[in-house]
């Protein structure tokens, strides 16, 4: 008969083999793309735009494209998450107004990013005749990361010790003073790091800027707002599905490029929220 | 005595004034977001209502035939809602089992240090763009499962799943971790003072006590998959037409969205049938929202919002 210890042994095994399965996989197949990605890097496919029809050259204006919209994003989103945040957690009151921003930033969250290109197409491009272009794009994304930036900075605010917040009221700080130089201060690090996490997923994003903002091709960098761009994330659309005759090395090279933009960010905020947990530790011994 | 009584009241109206401002101005920021949200479903409803004057809403969601070039053109969406529905389901039945046990092991039996890294990888893992992973889909696992399965094409609704059910395990893994660690130890302990072993509690305890927190990460992993967009357009197969296995070619209402607003004119019926599509979409969405939220917004909290 097998014994329970047995049981508990082989159960705990199978799940770990599982997990192994499900995450070493993925990890070869990246490090496959990094392999071929690598062969395509250079200097030359860093630093110029493409030609032949998207078939030799390099990414650079798609490079540049993508740093300018998630610049622009977090302009737009950083502001109105923050400000939001601040007001669900240190003004709002339990009534209705507080219940239906509550159920609309979970519902903005759901929204798939697909809609939200439709919504700037109709809205940005169309309606306010921006046309397509940078500043579409960068209104579109900038509602689309809105609800990351909102809960990550609302959960930094909350972790923010109430203690804090009565020694300022109570040496007659007001509320706004409270918020201003204690409470924002000592939650600003876990605020950015929701702001790196909203930036990366900026970045990588395409469906919304399909319609508001990417070109599949510019000589030049833009000039103004108004000008459409090239972006990785499109450009990598593009050059492995519409446009025929691209050698492979060009994609798998687009794909690294933005993986290493992308996975920087995100591991910056990784390494940050572990820095911060290391502190707080010790802090708390 | 009078001026400087009305000195005084000055001074604590002034800051009393500016406290009363900057709290108006948060109020309005947050309220930003509700404008926001109803602007979306205004606008899509506002370029999407006139559709529905040229076909019925039921043809429009059960009409076989979506032939958007023809003359006179058809707007028949359920191949798309099948498209959507069959890599959902598809990446659900792999994506949910496999997160759970994945979130199980890292909560329950992982050693500290192992656990740690594996939730950064996965962390990010997330993190990677749908575009890429619908590259990777179709360079690398697409040619796999071609030979594997012995078809003529392996971009198909399978294959769909399977790239679907990789880009939602980090939502599932991660908000079911969180959810099997808020478990209260009690819990554990007396199981264990009663002699059951660890795997025992994990099944008999743990996990029942974490279902309906279970259940929404599964769900939200769900919502997730249909609203992609990218990867399934170009690893789905692109074929307008009713699926009858999973090996068929599909394309999902989000993907056909993606693929067809570049050819459309501006206020014409095909750009209103996009629109439309959007609205199903942007219902279903809410919908399984909604649901998640009755089913556990305390123990999903704040901290959704990060694997979103």
């Amino acid at each position: 008969m097998i014994s329970k210890r047995m049981i508990e042994k082989i159960g705990f095994s199978v799940l770990g083999i599982l997990t192994l399965l499900a995450v070493l996989p993925v990890l070869g197949i990246i490090a496959y793309l990094v392999i071929r990605g690598c062969a395509a890097l250079s200097w030359e496919f860093l630093t110029q735009p493409p030609h032949n029809f998207l078939s030799a050259g390099g990414v650079f204006p798609a490079i540049v494209g993508t740093l300018l919209l998630t610049i622009g994003t977090i302009l737009v989103a950083l502001p109105l998450g923050i400000g939001t945040a601040i007001y669900l957690v240190e003004y709002s009151e339990r009534n209705l107004f507080t219940a239906v921003v509550r159920t609309a930033v979970v519902n903005l969250a759901g929204v798939p990013s697909v809609v939200y290109g439709l919504f700037g197409l109709g809205i940005f491009v169309l309606m306010l005749k921006l046309g397509r272009s940078l500043i579409a794009g960068v209104l579109t994304l900038g509602l689309l990361i809105l609800p990351i930036i909102i809960s990550t900075a609302e959960e930094a605010l909350r972790s923010v010790p109430e203690d804090f917040r009565h020694a300022s009221l109570a040496l007659g700080a007001t509320r706004w003073q409270t918020v201003r130089y204690i409470v924002l201060p000592s939650a600003m690090p876990s605020i950015l790091t929701g702001a790196i996490l909203g930036i990366g997923r900026a970045a990588g994003e395409t469906a919304p800027i399909m319609f508001t903002a990417a070109a599949v091709y510019m000589p030049g960098l833009p000039r103004s707002i108004f000008d459409q761009v090239m972006a990785l994330p499109y450009h990598l659309y593009v050059i492995s599905t519409t446009v025929p005759n691209v050698p492979e090395h060009m994609a798998f090279g687009s794909a690294l490029v933005l993986l290493i933009i992308v996975g920087g960010l995100n591991f910056a905020a990784v390494v940050l929220r572990l820095r911060m947990r290391l502190k707080r530790m010790k802090l708390s011994r | 005595m009078g001026t400087k009584e009305v000195i005084i009241t000055v001074e604590s109206i002034k800051p009393k004034f500016f406290e009363k401002l900057i709290q108006n101005i948060l109020k309005l920021t947050a309220g930003t977001t509700i404008l926001v949200l109803f602007l979306i479903f205004f606008f899509l409803l506002k370029e999407g209502y006139g559709i529905f004057s040229y076909v019925s809403l039921r043809d429009f969601i059960l009409g076989t035939q979506w032939l958007p070039e023809t003359t006179p053109p058809k707007f028949g969406a359920l191949p798309l809602i099948k498209g959507s529905l069959y890599v959902t389901v598809g990446a659900t039945l792999i994506a949910v089992p496999i997160g759970i046990s994945v979130a199980v092991f890292l909560a329950e039996a992982a050693p500290p240090m192992l656990r740690e890294v594996l939730k950064a990888v996965i962390e990010l893992l997330a993190g990677i763009p749908s575009v890429v992973y619908g590259f990777l889909g179709l360079t690398i696992l697409a040619p796999f499962i071609k030979e594997l399965f012995n078809l003529s094409s392996a971009l198909c609704a399978f294959t769909a799943s399977i790239v679907l059910a990789l880009m939602s395990l980090p939502t599932i893994v991660s908000i079911s971790e969180d959810v099997l660690t808020t478990v209260p130890k009690e819990y554990r302990e007396a199981s264990l003072a009663l002699g059951a072993t660890k795997w025992e509690t994990t099944l008999k305890i743990v996990i029942p006590a974490a279902r309906t927190g279970l259940i929404a990460a599964a769900m939200l992993g769900i919502g997730r998959a249909i609203g992609e967009t990218m990867a399934v357009l170009m690893v789905a197969g692109n074929a307008v037409m009713l699926p009858h296995s999973f090996f068929d070619p599909v394309r999902t209402i989000t993907a056909n969205i993606a693929a067809e607003m570049g050819e459309t004119v501006h206020g014409g019926l095909h750009y209103q049938a996009l629109f439309g599509l959007g609205i199903v979409l942007f219902v279903i969405t809410f919908i399984i929202n909604f649901l998640t939220n009755i089913l556990a917004a305390d123990k999903l909290g704040m901290k959704r919002g990060r694997y979103l």
